[in-house]
């Protein structure tokens, strides 16, 4: 059967539909056995952030200030409404019993996923390891990326 | 169907695709030639289940309705 067994996923976005269909995949390569590695860059670095204000510089501030939070208050990629669609997203999935995005956070870390944050977003965005949840294995570039990428049979861009 | 299973697992109620997770999770602590039982009545299970085992080389037994939700049974073979 072990032809290749790993798995790598890049989030880029941090919108709440986005990071939904990451940890989705990601809990059912996991599930499967698989060894997945999350990648995540630029905004979905929100995936992955405790939820303090980040920033040194004043326009790394502003940023921090405006985009604030971790998991618990990312938005839909659309019909967010300034929060709205964000509270109706979340009603709708209780509703209905699909899992939040923070419990599907422990179930992947659980399952054992490998968490790397990406470098030059961190920098840009004035993002310290500190900021990030202590699960995350490595902040590391795209080479690192790359090798892992082409180490795996499965591959996914979010 | 007959099948004595050595560990229920209830995830009726639960949607994809923590059925697979929870899965996953519980073949972990079981020993080879033991059977999981997993109750489940989100649809995708039906599909899911059996692709879980056919990727994992677990052995898929077979369904069995249970009125409001079906009954899996996975054989751990590996």
């Amino acid at each position: 059967m072990e032809k290749n067994n790993r798995a790598t996923i890049v989030l880029m976005s941090g919108d709440f539909d986005h990071v939904f269909a990451a940890f989705t995949i990601a809990i059912a390569t996991l599930s499967a056995g698989m060894d997945t590695t999350l990648f995540i860059t630029f905004w979905g670095i929100k995936a992955i952030q405790k939820g303090n204000l980040t920033g040194q510089g004043f326009f790394g501030k502003m940023l921090g200030l405006i985009n604030r939070g971790g998991l618990d208050v990312i938005g839909p990629s659309k019909f967010n409404f300034g929060g709205i669609g964000r509270w109706m997203f979340k009603k709708m999935m209780k509703d209905k019993r699909v899992v939040q995005l923070p419990e599907m956070r422990q179930t992947m870390i659980d399952l054992g996923v490998h968490l790397l944050a990406c470098k030059t977003s961190m920098d840009v965005m004035e993002i310290k390891r500190e900021d990030l949840i202590d699960e995350v294995e490595g902040i590391v570039g795209a080479a690192t990326m790359v090798e892992n990428a082409s180490k795996s049979e499965v591959h996914f861009f979010i | 169907m007959e099948i004595k299973a050595d560990l229920v697992q209830d995830s009726v109620g639960q949607m994809c695709p923590m059925p697979i997770a929870y899965l996953a999770k519980n073949m972990r602590t079981m020993e080879v030639g033991q059977i999981l039982e997993i109750d489940a009545d989100d649809e995708g299970a039906h599909s899911d289940i059996p692709a879980w085992c056919n990727q994992t080389n677990n052995e898929f037994l077979g369904k069995e309705d249970a009125g409001s939700f079906f009954k899996f049974f996975v054989k751990k073979t590996v």
